[in-house]
């Protein structure tokens, strides 16, 4: 007992986690409840990984544990893939209120150059309270402009940016805003929205003459030629449904492929729209408030299955106050669309392998899969439930992550203090 | 018919020098005859006569005999009235202007010398002193049909005295003038010519209200001290009527209650909106000054817009027209004005929409003369026709309130004043007239204001311009392809019209003959339809209720019941209600009468309770003038109309304590509320309930986070902080002490307040962060005697729960918050269960409109992050927080004699998976998951319905707005409205 203390208050002088080294020993999680993030549940699973690949992913009677070098009883627990953050600003705020932790936000309006991944702090504390509930992936994505900036993907263990990345640049991120605003209790056309478009439109015009006569260098005009040419994806941050249907016009016109809209609250309806143009939707917050008086209490809660039921391609993401800390609670947004409708694993979906298509990195991650990443987490109990989510191993490409934090450092320490142990 | 009417002066001897020559006076008397005479709205004489003189009226009646020496005018078939007043006016006085710069640092202390601390009282205000009379906006008012107006500078929270003046506009303001001083007026409304930053919220300007007050007692009373010039007008104007302005039917409760906190009465400036809560109006036995500026229809028409715009918003569109008819029907009186109308050119025509809709033509009559005279105290000069009162009337050529009726003239004080011209003929008709040898007609038709010629050639009309300006006809035409002639007619008072014409520069007489006489053909317009009434709701919105739900005997059966008791969990236990009260827990119980819900597979608990809320609050959660506020109160500002009460219903929260912001160190007094939804702010608010204030600490009060010129005010560190709360505690205690020991004290409210908790009458729920500054609280508190009761959000409380406990103060704090600003950088999800271990009273609370509706979805990350057990995690938004407020005999557990605050959940209320099916509170089925369903679908048949007579009424050529968004706010403990 006394060294278990001494360890603990050694442990706790580290302001951060040290990321886990490689994974160097084959590893069989056996007996859990495998949800695979596809779609499909194992009862009864082995999972097995080696060097950060998924090598076994079966009913445990399948499997021959000797030959893994270690082996992971998990019975009766679940095991779930890595919990995927699209659209955060994890790493690039530390504290909100404090200004000199804040790198979210450029100035200026058109900033598709400016590239998110160069400021993101694998060493932030808010990082790694998040993935003691499951999240082990994040889009960290400027905030801000016309056009943000460019976003990465990055997996949350790691001891730089560059150790970081999943996908460098994977797409460029459009705030579409509001056709109508309230001016003095009045609801009126936006003459914003107006401006706005016509800016977005003389620049990618000029931004699609730079390809053909460029001279010299334009950092602004390059930056936007891969999702021109569809290399990259455009997010647009939008979430009316005549605006969505504006922006998905107005983009098809300059030739763009590859678009995902991002917030989305009235995306019901123009469902058979982005069905039939095989747009995703990264939702908004589920745990939202209407965003109209006369709108369904619930509406933000129902919203996951109206769009599954459409046929539409759904992750959760969870921009908005405090978005950084909040992002623990993403997984719960899965448990209230099965509260509200939506099938267990078409839920777990919108948190793994719908967001890995749509940020296109599921052939790396977003499920269980041979071949894929190890990234992974085994919890006692239901991960999408805040009373079942425990969870106590978790792999990052098969590398055993800590579970530990900046909170459970202080919990311990404090526990001891008050003599709670 | 020719009237030839001089104005009378109202001095026969002259006073006033003349040097524009000679003297012109005519003081003869004048008798109307043979109009129909509205004496009163009360009294009508037929055929009766009216003599006046010197501005006065000497005689009226049927019959009466007419002093020979009158000049005798006959006014057959024409109606006479008496001339409007204004109840609420601000002619003659210049609109306030806004002088507020940005940029500068605010202003905490008055810079007046000598008068009241705050420059947002100013009842040494007399609008007199401004007056100005503007004779172009006399003209319109006179057009209209006013005589008399009572006039203010509508600037400020006590804003001084009105005047009533007279439109007459030949005479001096000595004679114009009624009254010099008519009625003190207030408002909750800051004025704009001052910087002073209290009060900063509508709670901050009620408790300004309510100590000016009690300062104006004290110095009535005591002649030892000196009042301020302010106080002093107050108390020498105190006889006078006193008129309050409010924005809307809320504020007309909190006005009511300062008035019956301090024996008056006042006289209510509404808004319009009263019929939304008609029958708790009435009840409150008062006078209302009404606006009529009806809305315009929304301009709806793209379809956009119509799913933006709120039913809340639709639905004023919809019944503000009905507003005075609601008033009358339930024997409301009130007095008209003008005030609030974009247009005054719209104040006949909304008058008969209004009349339209049910409003009495004797009321809309009374409460533009005899109930404003009345309130003025000037009953026998103005608004009335009988002996004695000033010859202040209308002639019209029928009702004044129908749409065809011609207001001629409107005599004030004995004065003409000309509309229409009364003399004038009508020149309709048809007429012959030749040139060359053709042979025209020119038919004049029209109205008899406005006529319009047409030429005609037998039947076949000619192509010709026709222009009828004046008395003038002109005409232009081609009468063959060469020539081109101009017809000029006059229509002057001989019998026949002179005519001439023009043609290639000739002029020639024209015989210009009537030869039939206009036929009215001016069909009477339909009696416009108005759009169908929707009912008003309670509140009057959006999942407003029709009917309020009412209390029930209910018993749920066979449910899992947390009791929150000894009993812990029951499994197929039935709960019976009755009278609104729990009536008993148990197996197969009987309950005969009660309506039966089965709540097999359901969870029974009772209702959250959010220790820390912000909703349902009006103008401000902040009152941030002041580094102390201990005399605001949020109970004060209840806002009944905000959906998000409804939304935490179906969250299954049915208590929550709103709170005054983090903006000082001292904040204001909470309010404990049921969330009665469709209730009045009374009718919520818990009674007698135990008293609350809210303190704070950290980064908001020291305004770390409020931009930089928020550098002035003290306390700018935690170490100020500190001295504050000692200062006031101090200060208080004396206080305290003077008044146990019968020392006369002028009564302050901040300091009462803090006496209560000195003396443990009151009890602090304290906004804080850090270990220091709560271990500091403490010791304070235990300086002075008292115990603090509750640390809000406490996010560091798990560092000092030992001395928490030992100290007796409970922990309300976030689940998981953290990282949003500087000193909540050691808040941790396990803070909690740290404390709740330590033996600490610990509850999760909200702070948050959204989160407060999954407060039980909270509650299970006590579970998740430190292991507690569900049953104690359970309590943390339930029997804890009543505990903290005071409140556990009534509320927090199923146990018998409880209030039956209840709700049925679909699956364990810890889970993700569970949902609030039925809330109820007290035995009224407040929320009910089903009704949910039906409600939207009338939210959108409703919202239908009146876009619909929208788009049907700028069809018909209505004029039309943009659409009306009435904004809302979201507080949190740090909004600040600036």
């Amino acid at each position: 007992m006394i060294c278990l203390i001494l360890f603990l208050s050694i442990n706790s002088i580290y302001a951060q986690q040290t990321p886990a080294p490689k994974q160097s020993e084959t590893i069989l999680i056996t007996g859990a409840t495998a949800h695979l993030g596809n779609g499909k549940v194992i009862e009864n699973s082995a999972i097995g990984f080696q060097d950060g690949k998924f090598t076994f992913v079966d009913e445990l009677s399948k499997a021959n544990p000797n030959d893994f070098q270690k082996v992971i009883d998990a019975k009766g627990h679940h095991v779930y893939p890595g919990f995927i953050s699209p659209n955060s600003t994890l790493g690039l705020v530390e504290i909100d209120a404090v200004s000199a932790s804040d790198d979210e936000r450029e100035v200026g309006a058109i900033n598709p150059h400016i590239r998110s991944i160069i400021a993101y702090n694998t060493e932030s504390r808010v990082t790694e309270t998040v993935r003691p509930n499951g999240v082990l992936i994040a889009q960290v994505t400027p905030r801000g402009g016309l056009i943000s900036g460019t976003s990465s993907i990055v997996q949350l263990d790691a001891w730089n940016y560059e150790d970081a990345i999943i996908t460098e640049n994977d797409g460029i991120h459009v705030n579409w805003g509001k056709s109508y605003a309230n001016k003095k209790n009045k609801i009126e056309p936006s003459s914003a929205y107006k401006k706005n478009k016509k800016k977005l439109k003389d620049f990618f015009t000029k931004a699609k003459d730079y390809k053909k006569n460029s001279k010299e260098r334009n950092l602004v005009y390059e930056a936007v030629q891969p999702i021109l040419e569809g290399k990259a994806k455009l997010f647009i941050h939008v979430h009316g449904a005549e605006e969505m249907t504006e922006a998905i016009d107005f983009f098809e016109n300059f030739g763009v492929k590859d678009m995902v809209i991002v917030g989305g609250y009235e995306t019901y309806k123009v469902a058979p729209l982005l069905k039939e143009k095989n747009i995703p939707v990264l939702l908004y917050r589920v745990h939202s408030l209407p965003m109209s008086e006369d709108d369904a209490i619930d509406l933000p809660f129902e919203l996951p299955k109206k769009l599954l039921d459409a046929g539409v391609l759904v992750g959760f993401e969870n921009s908005g106050d405090m978005e950084r800390m909040q992002t623990r609670n993403l997984p719960f947004y899965a448990g209230t669309a099965i509260n509200y409708g939506v099938p267990y694993e078409e839920a777990l979906k919108m948190l793994t392998s719908n967001t890995a298509k749509i940020l296109g990195i599921e052939k790396e991650v977003g499920s269980i899969e041979v071949g894929k990443n190890a990234t992974l987490f085994i919890s006692k109990g239901d991960a999408l439930d805040i009373i079942g989510n425990d969870i106590y191993k978790a792999f990052i490409d098969g590398r055993d992550i800590s579970l530990e934090s900046h909170h459970t450092q202080l919990y311990k320490k404090f526990q001891k203090k008050l003599g709670q142990e | 018919m020719t009237l030839f009417l001089f104005a009378s002066l109202l001095h026969a001897q002259e006073y006033f020098p003349t040097n524009h020559g000679v003297k012109n006076s005519d003081n003869s008397k004048i008798a109307i005859t043979g109009a129909t005479i509205y004496v009163s709205s009360q009294q009508v004489i037929k055929n009766g006569t009216l003599v006046f003189e010197k501005g006065k009226i000497i005689a009226v009646g049927k019959n009466i005999s007419i002093p020979k020496d009158s000049k005798i005018v006959d006014l057959k078939g024409k109606y006479i009235y008496p001339s409007f007043i204004d109840m609420y006016s601000d002619f003659g006085v210049k609109a306030p202007k806004n002088e507020h710069k940005h940029g500068r640092a605010p202003q905490y202390d008055s810079h007046k010398n000598g008068f009241y601390w705050n420059e947002h009282i100013k009842p040494e205000t007399n609008s007199v002193d401004f007056f100005f009379f503007n004779s172009k906006n006399a003209d319109e008012l006179i057009k209209l049909g006013f005589g008399t107006v009572n006039s203010h500078y509508k600037d400020g929270i006590a804003r001084g005295t009105s005047f009533v003046t007279t439109l007459n506009q030949d005479a001096k303001n000595n004679e114009r003038l009624l009254s010099d001083k008519a009625a003190q007026h207030f408002s909750f409304k800051r004025s704009v010519n001052s910087k002073q930053e209290y009060p900063s919220s509508q709670m901050g300007a009620i408790a300004l209200l309510r100590q000016m007050n009690h300062d104006a007692d004290w110095f009535g009373k005591q002649n030892e001290e000196v009042a301020d010039f302010s106080l002093k007008a107050f108390i020498e104007n105190k006889e006078l009527p006193k008129v309050f302005e409010v924005k809307n039917k809320l504020e007309i409760f909190r006005a009511n209650k300062i008035a019956n906190e301090f024996g008056e009465t006042y006289i209510i400036k509404g808004a319009g909106d009263e019929y939304e809560r008609i029958s708790e109006i009435k009840d409150l036995n008062t006078t209302f000054i009404i606006p009529i500026n009806f809305p315009k229809a929304y301009d709806v028409s793209d379809l956009k817009v119509q799913q933006i715009v709120n039913l809340e918003d639709l639905k004023t569109w919809n019944q503000a027209p009905n507003n005075l008819n609601v008033l009358e029907k339930n024997k409301i009186n009130f007095a008209l004005t003008t005030a609030d109308l974009k247009s005054k050119a719209d104040f006949h025509k909304n008058l008969r929409k209004a009349i339209s809709y049910g409003l009495s033509k004797e009321k809309a009559l009374a409460a533009l003369t005899t109930v404003p005279a009345q309130l003025l105290n000037l009953e026998n000069e103005i608004g009335t026709l009988k002996k004695g009162a000033l010859a202040n009337f209308l002639i019209t050529d029928g009702d004044i309130f129908e749409e065809r009726t011609i207001i001629y003239e409107n005599w004030i004080q004995g004065k003409q004043n000309v509309i229409k011209d009364i003399t004038k003929e009508d020149v309709r008709g048809t007429y012959a007239f030749q040139i060359g040898k053709k042979k025209y007609t020119a038919e004049i038709a029209g109205t008899k204001e406005k006529p319009s010629a047409k030429i005609m050639q037998g039947s076949k009309k000619v192509k010709a311009t026709t222009k009828m300006v004046n008395d003038w006809l002109y005409i232009n035409f081609k009468p063959n392809k060469k020539e081109e002639v101009a017809v000029k007619v006059y229509f002057g008072n001989a019998k026949e019209p002179m005519a001439n014409y023009i043609s290639k520069n000739e002029t020639f007489a024209l015989n210009f003959k009537k030869t039939k006489e206009h036929k009215n053909k001016d069909k009477k317009k339909k009696a416009k339809k108005n759009p169908e009434l929707v009912a008003v709701s309670y509140p009057n919105m959006a999942y407003g209720f029709e009917e309020k739900p009412e209390q029930n005997d209910f018993i749920i059966r066979n449910a899992t019941v947390w009791t929150n008791e000894k009993d812990g969990i029951l499994e197929n236990t039935d709960v019976y209600i009755k009278n609104g009260k729990i009536s008993k827990v148990g197996k197969n119980l009987k309950a005969s009468g009660a309506k039966i819900i089965d709540g097999t597979g359901k969870h029974l608990t009772t209702g959250i309770i959010d220790e820390h809320s912000h909703i349902a609050i009006s103008n401000g959660v902040n009152e941030s003038g002041h580094n102390s506020t201990a005399e605001v109160a949020i109970h004060s500002v209840v806002n009944s109309d905000d959906v998000n009460i409804y939304r935490n219903l179906a969250g299954g929260v049915t208590t929550a304590q709103l709170l005054h912001g983090s903006a000082n160190p001292i904040g204001g007094q909470s309010a404990i509320i049921k969330l009665k939804w469709g209730e009045t702010p009374d009718q919520m608010i818990v009674e007698n309930q135990p008293k609350f204030i809210k303190f704070a600490l950290g980064e908001n009060v020291k305004q770390t986070n409020w931009g930089e010129k928020y550098s002035v005010r003290f306390p700018q560190t935690r170490m100020g902080v500190e001295q504050v709360y000692i200062d006031y505690f101090q200060r208080a205690k004396e206080y305290d002490f003077k008044k146990k020991n019968n020392i006369p004290v002028r009564h302050d409210i901040e300091l009462e307040t803090l006496a209560e908790i000195i003396n443990s009458e009151r009890f602090i729920s304290c906004h804080s962060y850090v270990q220091s500054e709560i271990t500091m609280l403490m010791r304070v508190a235990e300086q002075f005697d008292f115990k603090i009761n509750t640390f809000t959000h406490i996010l560091e409380g798990y560092k000092v729960a030992d001395k928490m406990k030992e100290h007796g103060v409970g922990g309300s704090t976030f689940a998981d918050w953290w990282a949003y600003k500087y000193e909540v950088n050691d808040a941790i999800p396990y803070n909690g269960a740290l404390m709740h271990n330590e033996g600490v009273i610990v509850a999760f609370n909200s702070d948050d409109a959204e989160m407060s509706r999954r407060l039980n979805q909270e509650a299970a990350k006590a579970v998740k992050y430190g292991n507690v057990s569900q049953e104690d995690a359970w309590k943390f938004v339930t029997l804890n927080p009543a505990k903290l407020l005071h409140l556990d005999a009534k509320l927090g557990s199923i146990k018998a004699g409880k209030d039956a605050d209840i709700v049925l959940w679909s699956h364990n209320p810890l889970s993700t998976y569970a949902k609030a099916e039925k809330t109820f509170i007290e035995g009224v089925l407040y929320f009910d998951m089903e009704r949910d369903q039906e409600l939207r679908e009338e939210i959108q048949k409703e919202k239908k319905q009146i876009i619909q007579q929208m788009l049907d009424a700028k069809g018909k050529g209505e004029e039309t707005q943009k659409p009306v968004q009435k904004k809302k706010t979201l507080y949190h403990c740090n909004s600040e409205e600036h």
